[in-house]
């Protein structure tokens, strides 16, 4: 396919033509120099798409085997019944000797090829150890500006569900009847709390009884001890037992995610403006690390002004990239 | 016994060609032809549309109607398939899975037409939904339908149709996946266990009567090339057989634990290169199952030698059971007790079989049993890993095939002289005289009748009624295959199996030179990424109805290993799911696998909708049993490479596709 002009694209993108979407996320993903400042420019140009402010971005996450893509597909499915159209996002593992990796979401997945109002992508974490894929974040914005609800799908417990807190409104984490890990990292706080627990596979029935018991107690032990980092005040995380495979427990899930959605409303503004500076320290540091975040007045500093000037229109990537010309020529000055 | 160990002679095996093709009345003729040939059962190919329960006329069947076996829509096409035969005196065994209910229903419904006795019918339904799962891929419904389906048929027979094999456990399709002897006994067993706890689960066969349904459990066994090994094998099946029928499930009566099997050797060993050695291969597999007097097959059948080119003619298919008929009647062999009772070297053989085999299945019942393992793809996985090993064995040379890489310059062979003359060809207007057939069936029948028979099958879906009363009456009724389906489809929806690819590891090669190979490509692809922004993508599709994924899977795995982000959807996806995930996921180059021949038909569709859809840049490359002749047709069509089984090594693949990606990048 090849490259368009950004701007023009822009327009397609918010009323979501596939074609235009779709060479949209491949700019984002590209990693030459000469694209960041398109890539810049296009997610300005999506800030303020009515879906991009009035949209749900949900990240879906939890360990390998729990059954997410059967689970994404079901709620696809179910979201587009209510009427509403949706962009997925599904992160997957790069292998760490070759670079490649194999995306199988879509196998597990079944939709209707013509339905213009549903859209997958599969991305590669291409080596970000424990985060997000490279271009997951600007993905998000991408097809946040074109569907109603955007649905980021990640693998793992532990790490890069930190990272999907700071790109999406409500996370919804997916456990298995049986899975200690996250009990454990629930009750010892290595783990944020979760806007949704889901308890997969709840065909097991004996078994996801037992889940749904643990994770309540897990959740009581974590609140006991102060693990909360909640902002949201007194948001209830609710604990829903799904069958992907059967079909049972989605539309509880999906009014569940609704719910946290409308309770966010008072506070959506602050916590997407949280995720945006974040994603913007994260970017910076990547680029430039320790040395670069001390020679522009330590990590606080930085942080506030990303508080202050990010409000202003502008983006994370835009925002990092004037940042960096800022470090470069204070190293120009210095040497 | 004689002192010389002779005996009188035993009573061959069955011996059946796994046929059928084009329509109903064309397969009834082979059959014919074949039973006056001196075969002694018939083995029933159904095409995909069938085995996945749509009607010709549905859009997925398009391009599979009649292409690997015979469509069988309704109670007339079952009528005419055996036109002349009376079914209470044929043996009869019907290859099918997720539909076998169904077939089985519309059996006996023909049966009853022909006033045959049920409880005289005899034959075998495959009826294993656990394998179509990890290797052949014509499973339609989630696994927790799908074991009521196998449940309602197996009680169903037990008492209505006694001399019925109600399922057909087959360890085949596992080695065709690329299970070693290890893991094909294993996940054998497994299965069957599987399945033989689900029926204890239903409650419906008292405890005193349990020994009856262990003992019509039968088996459908791969032998190999390795064939002092693959003898073993079927040892160590009935040992280990023995062993779960009695500890298991308390089974007393010897017969009843007998381990009972049909074979059809080795597929996959069978080469395109020097076809005709393909019969020598198919020969000495054949001893395997059939030299042990104490683990002989009940039934053989033979692949034909020419199999990797294309479908067998019946001349091709005939020469593999004279192999059969000069083995058992030709020879000794049958008028021998059993010739390796006391051979310490068979003994030990299997022996370590027996333990390995069974240390897998612990593993397996440990993680919840087969169901299980193959819902979080543990199986699936293990045979992919296997797999991988394999063709990494054939390219490094490691494990020799002659004529693929080792002798490979020779005589041309007579036999392909004339290449497109050599196999068979089925009619492309069969599909739309199937779709006139079904119409006019259609118009003809009572569709109040119709609409009855329906309503009802949905309702024993929805409750714990066996559903093969409401079958059979929907047979009679007049009911379309896809009907049938469709009706259950509604009930207890559809299933997409793992893939078993994405978690895959396979270990790096030993040798040197193929470690540098692999390091040659994965530079390049780097470099490559680095021009163009992103690293390069590939889409493996798999459109059709076919099943066989292997190829597909290895060639993901592969590709992900030389370092292309690989996005693979799976089996039985449409044309329009392949252009919309190459538009969706922004594919730099689309992998086609198609092994049922139906490749002149949706390969152009495929192409042409890409265009369609502003995507005519993005080079397509094929692989499969694909005829010289129609290679060339595709590469008119604007198809970039072609591949087919003569073309084992990868890591050439692999370079062609970067390539490709270069030059359509350098292109733009």
């Amino acid at each position: 396919m090849p490259p368009s002009d950004p701007a023009n694209d822009a327009d397609r993108v918010r009323r979501a033509d596939k074609a235009a979407v779709s060479r949209a996320l491949n700019l984002v993903e590209d990693k030459r120099a000469d694209a960041q400042d398109r890539v810049a420019a296009l997610l300005a140009s999506l800030k303020s798409a009515p879906k991009a402010i009035g949209g749900h971005r949900v990240g879906l996450t939890g360990p390998p085997g729990v059954g997410k893509s059967t689970l994404t597909s079901a709620v696809a499915r179910a979201v587009r019944a209510r009427g509403r159209t949706m962009g997925v996002v599904a992160v997957d593992p790069s292998s760490i000797v070759s670079g490649g990796s194999l995306l199988g979401d879509r196998a597990r997945m079944s939709f209707d090829p013509s339905d213009a109002g549903l859209f997958v992508r599969s991305l590669a974490t291409a080596g970000e150890v424990g985060g997000l894929a490279y271009a997951a974040n600007s993905a998000v914005r991408v097809l946040a500006a074109a569907y109603d609800v955007v649905l980021i799908e990640t693998t793992g417990v532990g790490q890069s569900e930190i990272d999907i807190v700071h790109v999406a409104d409500t996370v919804v984490l997916v456990i298995q009847p049986g899975s200690g890990d996250v009990l454990q990292f629930l009750k010892a706080g290595i783990m944020e709390i979760p806007d949704v627990l889901v308890v997969n596979k709840a065909d097991q029935e004996e078994l996801a009884r037992r889940a749904v018991a643990d994770l309540r107690g897990a959740l009581h032990t974590a609140q006991a001890v102060g693990v909360s980092g909640r902002e949201d005040g007194d948001w209830e995380t609710p604990i829903l037992a799904t069958s992907a495979t059967e079909g049972t427990g989605i539309e509880e899930l999906i009014d569940a995610v609704d719910a946290h959605r409308k309770h966010l409303e008072p506070t959506l503004k602050a916590r997407r403006h949280r995720g945006e500076v974040q994603w913007m320290l994260d970017l910076f540091m990547r680029k430039h690390g320790e040395h670069g975040v001390s020679t522009l007045h330590g990590l606080t500093e930085i942080k506030a002004r990303a508080e202050r000037e990010l409000d202003d229109g502008e983006t994370p990537l835009s925002l990092c990239e004037r940042l960096s010309r800022e470090y470069v020529a204070k190293l120009c000055q210095t040497s | 016994m004689a002192p010389s160990g002779k005996h009188e002679r035993d009573k061959p095996w069955i011996m059946r060609t796994y046929a059928g093709h084009s329509t109903a009345a064309a397969s009834n003729e082979l059959y014919r032809t074949n039973l006056a040939q001196g075969q002694t059962g018939l083995s029933v190919a159904f095409d995909l549309p069938t085995q996945t329960g749509y009607d010709p006329d549905d859009p997925l069947a398009r391009g599979e109607v009649g292409k690997v076996g015979v469509p069988i829509s309704h109670l007339g096409d079952m009528r005419a398939l055996f036109e002349g035969i009376p079914l209470d005196q044929m043996n009869t065994s019907m290859t099918i899975n997720a539909t076998a209910a169904w077939l089985l229903s519309l059996y006996i419904a023909v049966a009853e037409d022909q006033n045959a006795d049920r409880a005289a019918l005899r034959g075998t339904t495959q009826n294993d939904i656990i394998k179509e799962y990890l290797s052949r891929g014509t499973h339609i419904f989630p696994p927790a339908a799908s074991m009521r389906l196998t449940t309602d048929l197996i009680t169903y027979t037990v008492t209505e149709v006694p001399k019925w094999n109600p399922i057909n456990i087959c360890s085949y399709h596992l080695q065709e996946a690329g299970a070693t002897p290890t893991q094909e006994l294993a996940y054998a067993l497994v299965t069957a266990i599987g399945v033989l706890d689900a029926v204890k689960a239903t409650g419906r066969i008292p405890e005193s009567e349990f020994g009856n349904v262990v003992g019509r459990m039968s088996f459908f066994v791969n032998a190999g090339i390795r064939f002092v090994e693959e003898l073993c094998k079927m040892r160590a099946f009935v040992e280990l057989w023995d062993r779960v029928a009695r500890e298991r499930y308390g089974v007393t009566d010897p017969k009843q634990r007998r381990f009972r099997y049909g074979v059809q050797v080795n597929s996959l060993g069978l080469t395109e290169q020097q076809p005709e050695n393909n019969i020598i291969r198919i020969v000495l597999e054949m001893l395997a199952v059939t030299l042990s007097k104490d683990a002989r097959a009940r039934a053989v059948q033979l692949p034909a030698w020419n199999e990797a080119l294309g479908l067998p003619r019946p001349w091709d298919q005939q020469w593999s059971l004279r192999a059969q008929q000069i083995l058992a009647l030709e020879t000794d062999l049958l008028e021998y007790a059993d010739l390796f009772k006391g051979s310490k070297v068979v003994h030990a053989q299997t022996q370590h079989l027996v333990e390995s085999a069974w240390a897998e299945v612990q593993e397996v019942l440990g993680r919840g049993g087969a169901v299980e393992a193959v819902e979080t793809g543990y199986i699936k996985q293990k045979l992919v890993e296997s797999n991988a090993a394999r063709l990494r064995a054939i390219e490094s040379g490691e494990q020799v095939v002659v004529g693929v890489n080792a002798y490979t310059e020779g005589a041309p062979s007579p036999l392909i002289e004339n290449l497109d003359e050599a196999i068979l060809t089925v009619d492309p207007d069969i599909e739309k005289k199937e779709i006139e057939a079904l119409e006019q069936w259609r118009a003809d029948r009572d569709a109040s009748a119709v609409a009855n028979a329906i309503a009802e099958l949905k309702r024993v879906a929805r409750s714990d009624e066996n559903i093969m009363p409401a079958s059979i009456a929907a047979a009679h009724a007049g009911v379309t295959t896809g009907e049938w389906a469709n009706t259950l489809r509604a009930v207890w929806g559809e299933y997409r199996a793992p893939t078993g690819v994405a978690g895959a590891t396979v270990k790096a090669s030993r040798s040197g030179a193929a470690a540098e190979v692999v390091d040659r490509l994965r530079k390049r692809l780097g470099e490559l990424e680095v021009r163009m922004g992103r690293r390069p993508k590939l889409l493996v599709g798999k459109p059709g109805l076919d099943g066989h994924s292997n190829g597909a899977e290895q060639i993901a795995i592969k590709a992900r290993d030389v370092g292309f982000d690989v996005v693979y959807e799976g089996i039985r996806v449409s044309p329009e799911q392949i252009v919309a995930s190459a538009l969706e996921e922004g594919v730099h180059l689309i992998g086609l696998s198609i092994l049922s021949g139906s490749h002149l038909a949706l390969v152009p569709e495929i192409v042409e909708r890409l265009r369609e859809a502003g995507l005519s840049d993005i080079p397509v490359v094929v692989g499969g049993i694909i005829p010289e002749a129609d290679t060339e047709r595709l590469r008119r069509e604007g198809v970039a490479a072609v591949y087919t089984p003569k073309d084992f090594e990868l890591d050439h693949i692999m370079s062609d596709l970067i390539d490709l990606v270069d030059r359509q990048h350098a292109a733009e």
